[in-house]
């Protein structure tokens, strides 16, 4: 949106616009997730092309469905956005819910990779 | 997570690793040196209540803060990924620490002979928690020199705990530290199988 220096604010902005970039705007102003368990480093990906998505999507739930065609993790979903974690998580949270997206990261029962995915990430690391 | 395991099998294992230590020593250039991608910065926005009660001085009465973490990210393999986290060098967010050591597999603590004094909080802070870590000396141009006992000595650090010298500049160097650190996890989770688990 493109506002002429001389035009009153109140032009653009009336209650259907809702509050201006503040960012628990884009959640509604839910702070917490429906669904899902977000850690930094859960991967997330689209289970669809986002043009194949019949739904209404709101401009930030469509961003993250392209970004996610690859999968991507949840700090680099935050950082190519440009949202905070805690808004990216709420998004992704309803995404989750709609099937819209899978996601795989660290749970409660197994915090730890294991001695295996440790020996993996050393022989990694030595072939770069 | 509420999945099947053959929905989510397509999708990588991720691990990460934490990249700590005093400002400007040069945790970004270890993780950039490193980093497929270049390094991305992530932002969690904190109300106040999520603020340390007693770590709140100099904390402004404002709503919300902001803390910045600085990631890169190496593709292991198809199905293994991994990530290098800098933490945020504030003290009062310890409490994001918490957060980002949880999971992690350790942490490399990057020490500039400098400012020694800058990473102590860093060693007590993974002495504490009880999360693997090993010291990287950056050997910054025109820093003071000095031997890797030296400054194990300065850092009063427990003998187990590896200590190198690197240069972060240089990805074969910053390779060798992450090897390195995951070598001495595979050791101290072989010595003491039952802790380190959180």
């Amino acid at each position: 949106m493109v506002s002429s220096p001389n035009e009153p604010e109140s032009v653009w902005l009336d209650e259907e616009a809702g509050p201006v970039v503040r960012p628990y705007a884009v959640t509604g102003g839910r702070t917490r997730p429906t669904a899902g368990d977000f850690d930094l480093i859960t991967l997330v990906v689209a289970t669809q092309p986002v043009g194949s998505v019949r739904e209404p999507l709101s401009p930030e739930h469509s961003a993250i469905l392209r970004l996610c065609q690859r999968p991507q993790s949840v700090a680099e979903v935050s950082a190519h956005l440009d949202l905070p974690v805690g808004i990216v998580r709420v998004l992704l949270g309803d995404l989750l819910d709609r099937g819209l997206i899978l996601a795989r990261g660290p749970n409660a029962s197994t915090p730890q990779p294991s001695q295996r995915v440790l020996k993996a990430v050393i022989n990694g690391l030595r072939s770069l | 997570m509420d999945f099947a395991p053959s929905e989510t099998a397509r999708l990588p294992v991720a691990v990460k690793i934490l990249v700590a230590g005093g400002f400007g020593a040069g945790k970004t250039t270890l993780v950039g040196s490193i980093s497929e991608i270049e390094p991305l910065r992530t932002e969690e926005s904190l109300t106040r209540e999520g603020i340390g009660i007693d770590d709140t001085a100099g904390v402004e009465l404002k709503h919300t803060t902001t803390v910045a973490m600085d990631f890169g990210r190496i593709t292991l393999s198809d199905d293994l990924v991994l990530y290098l986290f800098g933490t945020p060098g504030q003290d009062r967010f310890w409490f994001v620490w918490d957060e980002l050591a949880l999971g992690a597999i350790g942490a490399v603590v990057l020490a500039d002979t400098r400012r020694l004094a800058a990473c102590f909080p860093s060693v007590d802070y993974f002495e504490r928690r009880g999360t693997p870590f090993i010291v990287a000396v950056n050997c910054f141009d025109g820093a003071p020199r000095y031997e890797a006992d030296e400054v194990r000595l300065a850092l009063d650090l427990d003998p187990g705990v590896p200590l190198l010298l690197c240069d972060a500049r240089r990805r074969a160097s910053s390779k060798e530290v992450m090897i390195t650190l995951v070598e001495h996890v595979i050791d101290v989770r072989a010595r003491e199988p039952a802790v380190n688990l959180g």
